[in-house]
């Protein structure tokens, strides 16, 4: 994880630059607000932000995370995530986009994927399934073979099987920012950003 | 609320100088070419076989026979790359997308010309 900022996934669409049609995801990115500091000379012993992001209705507050706000000195927020390795503000202070962002720079994207459930091999990882013919019989999506036979009389770890599939954190790299709108904290950005419409994304750094 | 964000984007993009045509008609689509640098404008006429999308994602396929051969152009409705549309003949057709076109060759790949007015309200 680096330095980067919260946004809400709103949909794609796709804009016109220099006469080509591109793929965008529009991100609605911040205004983030910095609850907490960890510094490497604190307690905490690494630099890092926790940024808030959406507000949060106080009467839905506990009281550790009342108390959490007040401490900061800041309104509650929905989302909290912290950066690791991110520096250079203070607790109560607003990041937006365009503080850390410009047009056309190449960025890393992470986001929660849409969960798919209980998922077959096809589904999952891309396997062929079964014929659907010449006297098949009932396996059309079917795993296959799972291993060989008294060696190793086992299925080997890691074998590609049915199961959960999604609802996992799946990063994007290389991403290139298309267009910030700053006055609406808009942000596009060229292709595909994990997730469904209105999770919560983070758009960061690139590191190195 | 997302898609509202959207479709204001959208409209940023899209041309307003889009004249009313649709399925059967034959047009003319004035292009926009670069090369080495210098900008210049190329015909594409044919008839239109379909139109598909909404919005800024928009396109609408034309189709014509160059030497005996027939060539397909999908184009985006609202391209900054096309300079001009411009409506020939009006096609009489019943379907919304023609593709029983690309098995006819010669004379029965003719389409009817239509004589009313554009019935379709112009779309956005």
């Amino acid at each position: 994880m680096a330095t980067g900022i919260l946004g809400k996934k709103i949909g794609m669409t796709s804009v016109f630059r220099d006469g080509n049609s591109i793929p965008v995801t529009v991100v609605e990115a911040g205004p983030c607000t910095v609850v907490q500091v960890k510094n490497t000379d604190g307690a905490d012993n690494y630099d890092a932000l926790q940024l808030g992001f959406l507000p949060k209705n106080e009467k839905r507050l506990n009281k550790p995370e009342a108390g959490h706000f007040a401490g900061a000195g800041v309104k509650p927020f929905k989302v909290l995530r912290e950066f690791r390795g991110m520096t250079g503000h203070k607790a109560g202070q607003e990041v937006n986009v365009n503080d850390l962002f410009s047009e056309g720079e190449i960025i890393d994207v992470r986001g929660r994927s849409k969960g798919r459930g209980f998922a077959g091999v096809m589904k999952r990882h891309g396997f062929h399934g079964g014929k659907a013919s010449h006297g098949v019989h009932e396996i059309y999506r079917g795993t296959g073979s799972i291993g060989a036979c008294a060696t190793p009389s086992r299925v080997w770890k890691g074998k590609k099987m049915p199961g959960r599939f999604g609802n996992a954190t799946v990063s994007v790299k290389n991403l290139q920012i298309i267009e910030i709108i700053a006055d609406r904290n808009l942000v596009l950005v060229k292709g595909a950003v994990p997730g469904a419409k209105n999770s919560i994304v983070e758009l960061c750094k690139r590191k190195g | 609320m997302s898609d509202l964000i959207i479709q204001e984007l959208e409209r940023r993009d899209l041309r307003e100088d889009i004249p009313d045509f649709g399925p059967g008609d034959t047009i003319k689509v004035h292009v926009r070419i670069v090369e080495a640098g210098k900008e210049r404008i190329q015909l594409f006429k044919g008839v239109v076989i379909g139109r598909k999308g909404k919005a800024a994602k928009a396109t609408f396929t034309v189709r014509k026979i160059s030497g005996g051969i027939g060539v397909e152009r999908v184009f985006p409705l609202h391209s900054p790359n096309i300079a001009k549309i411009e409506v020939d003949r009006l096609g009489a057709v019943r379907r919304a997308k023609i593709y029983y076109l690309r098995d006819r060759i010669g004379k029965a790949a003719r389409i009817k010309e239509r004589k009313t007015a554009p019935r379709r309200s112009a779309k956005a």
